[in-house]
């Protein structure tokens, strides 16, 4: 799939950000994420109210020196990655 | 190559080995622990945030039946303050709604709720209790409580073909995602082999409709699946690789790591009565016996795919070939890899719907 720009990316049920000895994760049912920088940066927008819109344009604004193309493919490729891995659902 | 030690990333919680269901392929070990030598809560406590401190992120409280523990809502809730996702497997039978708001109201993140099938006589001649209406009633409370769910089927001969009816009750949920473990064989469920075991007929047709089902589900419902790995040509990376990812508790305390550990002779557990989870996790004998390489064997030892399945299981290797260093005998390049392939072709001989008298079932008792 590849995420609405309107829709508004959540976390989905028995998921949620946590943290173990300062390393951020996305926990899921039977399965964790480590998260860094962009992982991170894109996970804690999907709360429900940033659009897919919004995340592409905060990130291509924190990564400034990435071409902004490149920074909305990756965001649309992991978005839809976490959606497949039911980690995400898309409000519209 | 010397071995670098990672950090356990989740803990198996066994929490008591009671339980109101008899399954015949029952994961806990033939001689169980009675509920005077269960853990008490300020115990769980106290390992729940030394997990948390060695790198577990994840608890998954499991049995028996976790249920059966009265302090089961002050686990959950010292579990999540520990900072770990709690994730609860359980039979759904001693559940009523109230509990469920409970467990809930603590912090519970994840239930994974187990089916014996989606037949009311099969499901109940299999976990040798009348639970499958109960188990029903509680998916609609967990649709009701917005809990995360994940369906649980243990599959076997008697059921692989009702794959699709399993994955019609799950989208009837509100599971997110589906679970179908093959039985693997230790325990209740070697005793239970000869009926237990699938045809390779019915191994081929199931993973055709594993395969159909992710692709008509995918970002709705996500289907994993446990192959059987007695039809496998390769052996399961057992437990993510001995002493490298998880730990499992029992209910009185003892560390092991995996279920059925408990078998391989000369193996020394520690207790979390006696050392911290971390000097377990470093120290303890029985993680160390099967770290790393150095105590495989050919054809492991040099063979490519050995960091990738780690020699696949030791218990599996010591019910089968005798020796729980050996490569485990499912291996297609095992040298005792024939002894297996009679034991399918006898399976395959019998007809799979063939009726199997109950009085044949070995039924798990329950502890005291």
């Amino acid at each position: 799939m590849t995420p609405d720009p309107n829709s508004r990316p959540r976390l989905a049920p028995g998921c949620r950000l946590g943290e173990n000895n300062n390393q951020r994760v996305l926990l899921m049912p039977e399965r964790a994420l480590r998260l860094n920088g962009p992982s991170l940066e894109i996970v804690e927008r999907c709360d429900g109210k940033h659009t897919v819109g919004q995340i592409v344009a905060d990130l291509q604004k924190i990564y400034s020196k990435a071409a902004s193309e490149k920074v909305e493919q990756d965001i649309l490729g992991y978005l839809a990655l976490l959606h497949d891995q039911r980690a995400l659902d898309f409000d519209l | 190559m010397t071995f670098t030690l990672p950090n356990p990333l989740a803990l198996i919680a066994e929490l008591t080995h009671r339980c109101p269901l008899h399954c015949v392929y029952c994961s806990n070990p033939l001689e169980m622990q009675s509920r005077a030598n269960e853990l008490p809560t300020e115990v769980w406590s106290r390992v729940f945030k030394e997990a948390a401190e060695a790198g577990v992120l994840q608890a998954d409280f499991t049995g028996g039946e976790p249920l059966a523990r009265t302090d089961i809502v002050d686990l959950i809730r010292a579990a999540r303050a520990a900072g770990l996702y709690v994730n609860l497997i359980t039979s759904g039978l001693p559940m009523d709604e109230a509990k469920l708001a409970a467990l809930v109201e603590a912090g519970l993140d994840h239930i994974q709720l187990s089916f014996q099938g989606t037949r009311e006589n099969t499901a109940n001649e299999i976990s040798g209790t009348k639970s499958h209406a109960h188990k029903l009633r509680v998916l609609e409370w967990v649709k009701r409580h917005r809990i995360a769910l994940t369906l649980n089927f243990v599959i076997h001969r008697r059921n692989i073909d009702q794959l699709e009816e399993m994955v019609g009750l799950a989208e009837s949920s509100s599971a997110t995602r589906i679970e179908f473990a093959n039985v693997q064989y230790y325990g209740w469920a070697f005793a239970n082999r000869e009926n237990l075991l699938p045809t390779r007929q019915q191994v081929n047709d199931s993973v055709e409709v594993i395969k159909r089902e992710q692709e008509r589900l995918q970002g709705k419902i996500r289907i994993e699946f446990v192959v059987p790995d007695y039809y496998a040509k390769y052996p399961k990376p057992c437990m993510g690789g001995w002493g490298r990812k998880l730990l499992l508790i029992t209910p009185s305390g003892d560390a092991l790591p995996c279920h059925a550990a408990q078998v391989i002779p000369g193996l020394l557990f520690e207790n979390v009565k006696d050392r911290s989870l971390r000097e377990i996790w470093e120290h303890s004998a029985a993680f160390q016996k099967f770290r790393g390489e150095d105590w495989m064997q050919e054809p492991c030892r040099t063979c490519d795919r050995r960091e990738q399945d780690f020699g696949g299981c030791r218990c599996q290797a010591l019910l089968l070939a005798g020796d729980a260093s050996a490569t485990d005998p499912v291996c297609s390049l095992s040298p005792l890899r024939p002894k297996i392939d009679v034991i399918l072709n006898e399976m395959s001989t019998a007809p799979p719907g063939q009726v199997v008298l109950k009085s044949a079932w070995l039924y798990r008792p329950n502890p005291l």
